[in-house]
């Protein structure tokens, strides 16, 4: 009964969509108060709706209905409850449903505590929102209906797939879908200021906390799938440019510029149209990944089940919302452009060059995840491209990204003294040269580009240390009361950029400074590697809740040029097998420090003629956990910055804001 | 003028939207990866033998004047699936007989015949590639890769991964359908 009444849920939903996507509209065409308002009761009803949907298909995981297809088809009974309930989502059907319902949570959202938004404004915005509502409510309904019954019910349910059976993976869809369809809610708000053809200072603002949430949960999302990657598939790799994780990059480098430039539209009331388009790519690029993961276009190690008619239904989807709204686009926008001059050295200028280094990161992330695509439809050629062409191309875009980025906060509004702000800089630059000469010196054989980037972020920590210690100044009597009285936006940005410098730190460590050993093991094998020594003491059989391990065990002592030296720490990786889902998965022992880990892996003994032997991969990752400190400061660096006083206090005028005093962002 | 630069975003994203149309329509599998040699002559190409076994080398006029289907099987020692097939191909070899030629692709000798020695070796001749010289003739994507050689030396066949489960299967029909064309 209840899965019945949960896709009668579904139903009313996309009634509620219906009614919110036309009343309030021609309400606010026609100035009609009633109807603009009936706006926030709407987005209301039908957040209502989907959770009661969304609750339902959960009760039947968390109960093990096996009379819902999808639950048998993703479930089984002994699996642990932690993941029966994240298998609500690990699913195609499932998913959708959390995608509508984040969609229709965020329109809750700007509804309930939008109230300095005009009335208007806020209308056209829930109408817009209903839209993409419509759309992914209806191929839900008609395409793939998470509430579907079978019968004969079977005895017990297929699994989820085993690989997925992890607490990282079990939150990151979840964070990572209230990134991408958090940046619904700007591009509905972008769509509706074309409508209204008018973008000032107060819309920036209106905009700026939903896009700082979208982007702090996208930053989380990404961060703990890479985390997952990292110690679950035991390749002690982090980021591969699978085009799955391109399709999450993107929004989150488009996602970035613009949240800058919708500073420079807030504080110099410039940047309009830009800030509106990249408003609407972030979001047509959101629903590019959607498109992605779940057509079958590209092939990837992450796809949900693939099916060419749901594809074409979503680009059907694509083709209405990012064709209309550019077209929308390409007819108001030209109407916008004014506003404030600048300077070509300015705070607006540092702003332009990092949303068109972001914008062309973007395109290139873009263009080699689509490459294959390409060829393959105009030669009929079959290539993949992968890490080479990524970090030719990316990389080259960023490091300069990242020396402006140091020098950003430091110039002043309409005009900068960029000889001035250089030569406060010096000191920085004499450290950063000596570093990189030490670390060359300490990593001989080491590639220069390494050196050279880590040089690169070790500028960018040290000079927005060196930004907030001119703000700040933390020596000087009264530093506590500069401290509080400081905007928690710069606080949030000074968190977030040395994040930053951190995570490449890591980025670079773990990937130029990475080293290997795999070796077949018996009982007795030993290894040597990055000054440890370990010894392959041999495997038991232990049996899980719904699988059963082949634990290895491995001694780690430390190993002083050949000297063998106290002990360290035993490791023991897991090869699983889960016999349900008929998979196995590699859990792979790490010794976790802030210099770096040491990393274990097992699989299964090589060959039939090898029996007894494992093969065992031993890696040193040096910094690898910079990685993961920068990403939480990046995400505590948003949430800074989304504490804001001026975000929750609202600007109800919609007057130009006073532009004098204002703090360095 | 001006106005034109506000459409080019609507027109990338309906260039990129047709491909994207392009690339939904039809059988097309994205993971099939297809060769252009097939039913082609083998290519021309000689590689001398794997040092440190006894091994023959392997060429074009080897497989050109067999006078039986012969199987070639690009692998390295530092490729993991190739691990995973071996003991398949050494059943072919042994167990139905079959005629199996190794090319060691972008291999050290000496790994490759240590990984020989420890796995044991199928083939009855293997040609040492260490360039992938003749991996660019084969037009190999990459390790492991299996091709069906016609006895009249006629690429019948190219398996792209391992010969596992349904590339086994795979594999096999397309054998069994060699055989029977014979």
């Amino acid at each position: 009964m209840i899965p019945e009444l949960g896709q009668f849920a579904l139903a009313l939903a996309l009634l509620t969509a219906v009614a919110q996507g036309v009343v309030p509209i021609l309400g606010a065409a026609r100035g009609n108060v009633v109807w603009m308002r009936s706006a926030q009761t709407t987005s209301v009803l039908q957040a209502v709706l989907l959770i009661f949907a969304f609750g339902a298909l959960m009760r039947s995981y968390m109960i093990s209905d096996f009379t819902v297809l999808n639950v048998v088809q993703n479930s089984h009974s002994l699996k642990p409850m932690i993941y029966k309930i994240a298998g609500t989502w690990g699913n195609h059907e499932g998913s959708l449903l959390l995608w509508v319902l984040i969609l229709a949570l965020f329109g809750a959202g700007v509804a309930l505590f939008g109230a300095n938004i005009p009335l208007a404004l806020r209308a056209r915005t829930l109408s817009v929102q209903a839209w993409i509502s419509i759309g992914f409510l209806s191929f839900m309904i008609f395409t793939s209906n998470p509430f579907e019954r079978i019968f004969p019910a079977p005895p017990d349910g297929r699994d989820l797939n085993p690989l997925l059976q992890d607490i990282g993976l079990a939150i990151h869809p979840p964070l990572l879908y209230v990134g991408y369809v958090g940046f619904s809610i700007v591009f509905s708000f972008a769509v509706a200021a074309l409508i209204e053809g008018r973008v000032d200072p107060a819309w920036a603002r209106w905009v700026r906390p939903w896009t700082l949430a979208a982007w702090v949960s996208l930053t989380g999302g990404i961060a703990l799938g890479s985390w997952w990657a990292y110690y679950e598939l035991g390749w002690g790799g982090w980021w591969f440019w699978d085009p799955v994780e391109n399709v999450s990059f993107m929004p989150w480098l488009l996602g970035t510029a613009l949240l800058h430039s919708a500073i420079v539209t807030e504080k110099r009331d410039t940047f309009k149209s830009w800030t509106i388009l990249l408003a609407i790519l972030t979001f047509s690029l959101s629903l590019l990944g959607t498109f992605i993961v779940r057509s079958g276009l590209l092939t990837s190690v992450h796809a949900f089940a693939v099916d060419p008619e749901r594809g074409l239904y979503i680009l059907g989807l694509l083709g209405i919302s990012i064709g209309g709204s550019l077209a929308l686009y390409a007819w108001r926008a030209p109407a916008l452009e004014g506003g404030g001059l600048f300077a070509p050295v300015s705070r607006e200028a540092g702003l332009l060059i990092n949303n068109l280094l972001l914008a062309t990161a973007t395109a290139t992330v873009l263009f080699g995840t689509l490459y294959p695509l390409f060829l393959e439809a105009v030669t009929g050629e079959k290539i993949s491209v992968g890490p080479p062409f990524f970090n030719a191309s990316f990389i080259p875009i960023t490091l300069p990204l990242i020396i402006a980025m140091a020098v950003g906060p430091f110039l002043s509004w309409k005009r900068a003294d960029l000889p001035g702000v250089l030569s406060r800089l010096k000191w920085v630059f004499a450290l950063v040269v000596l570093a990189s000469l030490v670390i060359w010196y300490v990593q001989t054989g080491g590639p220069v580009l390494a050196v050279l980037s880590m040089g690169i972020a070790l500028w960018l920590l040290l000079a927005t240390v060196q930004e907030w210690g001119r703000r700040i100044k933390p020596f000087a009597p009264g530093a506590m009361r500069r401290l509080r009285t400081q905007p928690r936006s710069s606080h949030g940005m000074t968190v977030a950029h040395i994040g930053l410098a951190i995570l490449m730190m890591g980025a670079i460590g773990s990937s130029a400074w990475k080293q290997e050993a795999v070796v077949f093991a018996e009982p007795g094998t030993e290894v040597r590697l990055a000054g440890f020594h370990l010894t392959f003491e041999g495997v038991e059989r232990v049996r899980g809740p719904n699988y059963l391990a082949q634990v290895g065990t491995l001694t780690v002592r430390e190993d002083n040029d050949g000297q063998i030296g106290e002990f360290v720490t035993t490791l023991q990786p897991e090869r699983r097998v889960y016999p349900i889902a008929g998979s196995s998965t590699t859990e792979s022992a790490i010794r976790q420090t802030l210099a770096g880990d040491l990393y274990v892996s097992m699989t299964e003994p090589a060959a039939a003629g090898a029996s007894g032997k494992w093969t065992v991969r031993v890696l040193y990752e040096p910094l690898v956990n910079f990685l993961w400190i920068g990403s939480v400061m990046l995400v505590i660096g948003g949430l800074l910055s989304l504490s804001d006083r001026r975000l929750r206090v609202g600007a109800p005028k919609r007057a130009r804001v006073p532009l004098a005093a204002t703090p360095a962002e | 003028m001006k106005r034109l630069v506000f459409f080019l975003p609507l027109a990338i994203a309906a260039i990129i939207g047709g491909f994207a149309i392009w690339g939904l329509s039809g059988d097309r599998d994205p993971s099939r990866i297809p060769s252009v040699l097939i039913s082609q002559p083998v290519p021309a190409f000689d590689l001398p033998p794997v040092a440190g076994i006894d091994t023959p080398g392997l060429s074009q006029a080897d497989l050109k004047g067999a006078g039986e289907i012969v199987l070639v099987n690009a692998f390295a020692s530092w490729c993991g699936p190739c691990r995973a097939e071996h003991p398949i191909l050494t059943r072919m070899a042994e167990g139905q007989g079959i005629k199996v030629v190794g090319l060691n692709y972008k291999d050290k000798p000496a790994d490759a015949a240590a990984w020989l020695d420890e796995l044991g070796n199928p083939y009855v001749r293997i040609g040492s590639d260490e360039t992938g010289r003749a991996g660019i003739e084969w037009g190999l994507s990459g390790v492991p890769e299996t091709f069906i050689v016609g006895a009249d030396g006629t690429i019948l066949y190219r398996e792209a991964g391992p010969v596992v489960g349904d590339g086994l299967k795979r594999l096999q029909r397309a054998l069994d359908a060699a055989k029977s064309a014979e």
